[in-house]
């Protein structure tokens, strides 16, 4: 059982430090690849293919979690700003903008050190309009090869054998040539095959992890704590045994919290009294991270399932795995299959099977001004989820990393107005009940 | 022959008309006929003539449509053509409209599309994607493939099968309409004081409702009308417009850049009269020969991936030079994130070639006309005072 001394002390399970130890590590093998004789690709986190860039020996670094650990840093406010001084507009991503403000700066990385220049962008276009012109712009600025991966978005809601053919052939004639010229290894199908094999691995225990907030109470926070869970499955981890060991020692904790009858671990120590299930729909807002989660736990809100935890690749709702016997046509269903590459009708779908599968009390849009790609059309499938389930719907709206775009009093406002909502629809509508 | 402001007084009654009519005229004309409904920024339109029916652009509902369901599906922070084209919809005006084409642009117009399948089951309802990769045998085969799927859709729609003889009919049709669209913009190039710009957006946005056929036979009526009238050439700069391609300005937004002492000389409002650069062949495999053109011929636009980075914005300085402008305005919708994420490296291409620009926001709604003229008539007289020789 974890508690907490002081109010700021995060409380560490060996979970959490076994990441913080993998991402110490992770840039410190970025931010010394040159002396270390290591290339780097860059590349994003939906559709990323960290599976065949190892098989080349070469380092992923990935602009959004550069931007995230800004964010939480509280240095993205200013470097978006310097990004709009240099012209970019204040209408556009700001995940793109720190990242460019970021390099102007010097690409300073977590650990206070330069981050190299990538000796290759690998443009993986899923999901996200953006992300096609984020990485021109860093074209224009490093002036590095670039390789595109386009992946069709899903409109018809399921992946055709065109749209495979399509993703396995660019994988096949552009990607992986363009690994082999920039990093003088030969492609070797077999190590990806064993990449693969442990990904499955590590995801079969990630889709445990996440299934085990039906239980009441949840032992996990699936948005909050979920972002920390999601870490090494969508980022530069997946595919390594780091991996596989970090999701099965987070499965140990959690089969232990589930015996013990624990709710999530917070910053502020285990949960004690599950009052609110829901389930939310977009990212988090980074720049204030820990006062948000904080306006649930106070108020006894657990989320028990989120959309943002299957951004960087869907492991729950159709059972996908990455698969060794079929390794480049299963990170082509990968890439098609992530979240945000999914059509609306599919997402309502989704929503809809974890509010009742997860027994939620009712379903949170956090809409992000800077993503399109999640926010156009929330306001739809919010209604729409709200008419299938009959469960109260909320909306509220941040940014990524914009500070700006925070408002803490209008989002506790509208957060405890919601919560008192569901209050009283369980009383069906009636008065609160009376002290005695 | 009609005169020139009586063509354009056509036009702009075709323009304003938020009722459609002249589509629902022509639907009603003969039973059983169908009408599919496009966004920009590209769709192939020969495919849905092949089939007896009438292409339909989408463009918003612009600065005469009050917007109050539209609303209440995007937040703020979103452009207004999703939101004007949702309130065309649910108030009935798009009824007639048998199937929708939601090509690929950006991520509001590709969640558009999920929405219209869940608002309106009954209508056929598209994602249209395109490759990004130019390669015969990826992309190429890839939107071979796509269009037989868009074809096969599209003959659910008309009831009947899109024979490969249709298809070559539609693709010499909307040749020849390509091709005059071109004239205009040439004659423009070189006399624009005789096509002012606001005529010709009226004349090109006329081809969004009318059939090719007639569109084609209008421009023809207007190349004629405008080249015997006589206007006086005014001591404007030539400027080019970049960045409108989705959501459309008002009208009186173009007037007023004119207004202000600019020729718009070149503009990217409704590519997809124009995206096509080469005549399609019509002898052949029709499907794929739309697909060669697409991968091979095709215009450069934000919504599109430029493979080469040496080659980042030079389609815009090649307009520069070859329709002889003195600048570029960039004119973006608000919260437009292929044009607006697009801008600066577009700016940086023009900037290292000495090009001058500016840049302003507006919504198919914006009102104040005054901030513009004269950010543009400050932009137009700093080219004459102080532009080259």
């Amino acid at each position: 059982m974890s508690t907490a001394t002081e109010r700021d002390e995060v409380v560490k399970e060996p979970s959490m430090l076994k990441q913080k130890e993998m991402i110490a590590d992770n840039y410190d093998r970025l931010t010394r690849a040159k002396e270390l004789g290591l290339k780097v690709s860059s590349t994003y986190v939906p559709g990323n293919l960290n599976e065949l860039v190892m098989c080349f020996d070469m380092l992923n670094n990935l602009p959004e979690i550069n931007a995230i650990q800004n964010g939480m840093r509280k240095k993205s406010g200013g470097l978006i700003m310097d990004a709009e001084k240099m012209g970019h507009s204040e209408d556009v991503c700001t995940y793109v903008k720190a990242d460019i403000g970021n390099m102007a700066k010097g690409a300073i990385a977590p650990n206070g050190k330069p981050m190299p220049v990538p000796d290759l962008l690998l443009l993986s276009y899923t999901g996200c309009f953006t992300f096609m012109k984020w990485f021109e712009l860093l074209r224009d600025q490093y002036g590095c090869r670039t390789v595109m991966l386009h992946v069709p978005y899903e409109g018809d809601g399921k992946i055709t054998q065109n749209m495979r053919d399509y993703v396995v052939k660019q994988i096949k004639e552009e990607v992986i040539p363009t690994f082999e010229e920039v990093s003088g290894i030969k492609f070797d199908i077999d190590r990806l095959r064993e990449n693969l094999r442990k990904s499955a691995e590590a995801e079969d225990n990630f889709v445990w992890v996440l299934e085990s907030a039906k239980n009441r109470p949840s032992p996990i926070d699936a948005y909050f704590g979920g972002v920390f869970y999601i870490g090494p499955i969508f980022t530069a981890f997946r595919g390594t045994q780091d991996a596989v060991d970090y999701y099965a020692i987070l499965r140990k904790e959690i089969e232990g919290r589930l015996a013990a009858g624990e709710g999530p671990v917070t910053p502020e120590g285990d949960m004690t009294e599950e009052k609110y299930r829901l389930v939310v729909e977009g990212p988090p807002n980074w720049t204030s991270f820990r006062d948000f989660w904080k306006m649930f736990y106070d108020e006894g809100a657990v989320v028990v399932a989120s959309t943002y935890t299957k951004v960087g690749g869907v492991y729950d709702y159709d059972g996908f795995r990455h698969d060794p016997d079929r390794p480049l046509e299963s990170l082509a269903d990968y890439c098609l299959g992530c979240y945000t590459n999914r059509n609306l009708p599919t997402r309502v779908d989704m929503i809809e099977g974890y509010i009742d599968q997860y027994q939620a009390d009712g379903f949170l849009v956090n809409s992000i001004k800077s993503c399109n790609s999640f926010s156009a059309g929330q306001l739809m499938m919010m209604r729409e989820v709200e008419k299938r389930t009959g469960k109260p719907a909320a909306f509220i709206e941040t940014d990524l990393v914009d500070p700006r775009y925070f408002s803490p009093a209008n989002v506790k406002n509208r957060l405890e107005s919601y919560f008192q909502m569901i209050e009283q629809k369980r009383r069906g509508g009636g008065p609160p009940a009376r002290a005695a | 022959m009609r005169k020139v402001s009586e063509i354009v007084e056509f036009c702009q009654g075709l323009c304003e008309d938020l009722t459609f009519a002249a589509a629902r005229e022509w639907k009603d004309a003969e039973p059983g006929r169908k009408v599919v409904g496009y966004m920009p920024v590209y769709v192939p339109r020969e495919l849905i003539h092949a089939g007896g029916m009438l292409p339909l652009g989408i463009l918003g509902g612009g600065d005469n449509l009050e917007v109050i369901h539209g609303d209440a599906y995007y937040q703020s922070y979103i452009c207004r053509i999703p939101r004007s084209t949702v309130e065309l919809a649910v108030t009935k005006r798009l009824d007639f409209v048998d199937g929708m084409l939601f090509p690929s642009i950006c991520d509001v117009i590709r969640n558009l599309s999920g929405m219209w399948k869940m608002m309106f089951p009954e209508v056929y309802t598209r994602y249209f994607d395109v490759p990004q990769n130019y390669e015969d045998e990826i992309g190429g085969k890839y939107y071979q493939h796509e269009l037989m799927e868009l074809k096969q859709g599209l003959e659910g729609v008309c009831g009947r099968k899109i024979g490969d003889d249709d298809i070559r009919r539609s693709i010499d049709l909307y040749n020849e309409n390509r091709r005059l669209v071109n004239a205009v913009y040439d004659f423009r190039t070189k006399e624009p004081w005789k096509a002012p710009s606001w005529e010709v957006y009226l004349l090109i946005r006329a081809g969004m409702v009318l059939p090719v056929e007639a569109h084609s036979q209008l421009i023809e009526e207007y190349l004629d009308a405008a080249e015997a009238e006589d206007r006086p050439m005014r001591d404007n700069c030539r400027i080019i417009l970049q960045g409108s391609f989705c959501e459309q300005p008002p009208l009186n937004l173009i007037k007023s850049i004119e207004l202000a002492g600019c020729y718009i000389v070149d503009d990217d409002y409704m590519l997809v009269t124009r995206w096509l650069l080469k005549d399609v062949p019509s002898d052949g495999d029709p499907i794929r020969n739309l697909a060669q053109a697409f991968i091979k011929h095709s215009t450069e636009t934000a919504a599109k991936y430029e493979p080469d980075g040496a080659r980042k914005g030079k389609y815009l300085i090649d307009a520069v030079r070859t329709r002889a402008a003195e600048g570029v305005i960039f004119a973006a919708p608000s919260f437009c994130d292929p044009a607006l994420l697009d801008r600066p490296m577009l700016a940086n291409a023009l900037a290292r070639e000495n090009i001058s620009y500016i840049s302003f926001k507006y919504a198919e709604n914006s009102g104040q006309m005054q901030p513009i003229r004269e950010q543009a008539g400050t932009f137009a007289d700093t080219i004459k005072l102080w532009g080259e020789a």
